[in-house]
């Protein structure tokens, strides 16, 4: 069994990639919001009440004053609307935080969705784990997405340094953990690469996510073996 | 340090249906039956969503995709952290040098 500052570690450790990863995309969102006028209080209030990186960075492309209230609405529900996957997958092993579990959503994020479902291959989520992960997102996204409305502008070309890469190699590196064998994971991988690819070619916008999310899970129950529970039980042995 | 009212409006709806979004899933999950296609279709979920994430970018250019295959092989020997330090440097030297 694991301690509660023993989880506290192993949030830190695991948090540490996709906070170095995050900060500098914070620091260009924060000089971003500044050439479009917002001041580093607005900032800080997107930061904090939104909290949700590419539909932040998304909104100050599209802000102009007045700012357009629905669109921007519309267009963050639309981006983020891969949280509610998310949500339904992390729901059942976070369902003993009780009343936390909705403040644990305010802070649900790709990185700590992702970094909490590896952790839950190994063993339960616990609270400490989870908050520490998220909460020190929180802290640095706010933080550097501030400091980028005065220091942004020093951090012009990202991609230059790789920087861009960060997160999709951190996914790389957990999406992993979750190979079960070609047979069980094999399918769910190439229909949400295919499909996924196939859509954010020709769709505009962040559907893409949930059409090759959908293709996965579909992909998943066809090629599941028939409902014999003897079976289910060996297959679930293989992690 | 101001905050414009319409800006702050704008930022609230924001706010209100980016929290919509991740509510609706554990509510969506409390109703759902625990076994079955259901269980299928959830337990598959985490690797779908990632790979929906990663395939995009890893397929937008050769690159990416090389990047992205030396991240593949590093995560099967390294720590997170030493991969994802590799992968970045990989992807910039590449760009240094091809584009």
């Amino acid at each position: 069994m694991t301690t509660p500052l023993a989880d506290f570690r192993a949030g830190l450790v695991a948090v540490f990639p996709t906070v170095a990863a995050a900060v500098p995309f914070a620091l260009i969102l924060g000089q971003q919001a500044t050439a479009k006028g917002l001041t580093p209080a607005e900032m800080l209030a997107m930061s904090s009440i939104v909290f949700a990186g590419s539909s932040q960075l998304i909104a100050v492309g599209l802000w102009s004053t007045p700012a357009p209230v629905a669109a921007l609405a519309l267009m963050a529900f639309l981006v983020n609307l891969r949280h509610t996957l998310m949500g339904a997958s992390l729901s059942g092993k976070i369902a003993h935080f009780g009343r936390l579990r909705w403040v644990a959503a305010f802070l649900l994020t790709d990185e700590a969705w992702a970094l909490s479902e590896r952790r839950a291959l190994d063993r339960p989520i616990s609270r400490t784990f989870y908050f520490t992960v998220a909460l020190t997102m929180f802290f640095f996204w706010q933080t550097a997405s501030v400091l980028g409305t005065v220091f942004g502008a020093y951090l012009e070309h990202p991609e230059a340094w790789g920087l861009d890469f960060a997160f999709p190699a951190i996914f790389i590196a957990l999406a992993l953990g979750f190979w079960k064998g070609a047979r069980r994971t094999g399918p769910v991988l190439v229909a949400s690469a295919v499909v996924a690819v196939a859509v954010h070619a020709t769709v505009p916008g962040a559907w893409y996510v949930i059409a090759g999310a959908i293709a996965g899970i579909s992909a998943a129950v066809i090629t599941a073996p028939r409902e014999r529970p003897a079976k289910a039980l060996a297959g679930e042995t293989t992690r | 340090m101001t905050i414009d009212p319409v800006n702050f409006a704008a930022i609230l709806a924001m706010g209100a249906l980016t929290y919509f979004t991740r509510i609706l899933g554990f509510l969506i999950a409390d109703r759902l039956p625990k076994s079955g296609p259901v269980r299928v279709a959830l337990d598959a979920l985490p690797p779908a969503v990632l790979v929906a994430v990663i395939a995009p970018i890893v397929m937008s250019g050769p690159i990416e995709a090389a990047a992205g295959l030396v991240v593949l092989l590093l995560a099967l020997r390294l720590p997170l952290i030493a991969t994802v330090a590799i992968g970045v440097a990989v992807a910039a030297l590449l760009r240094f040098a091809f584009l």
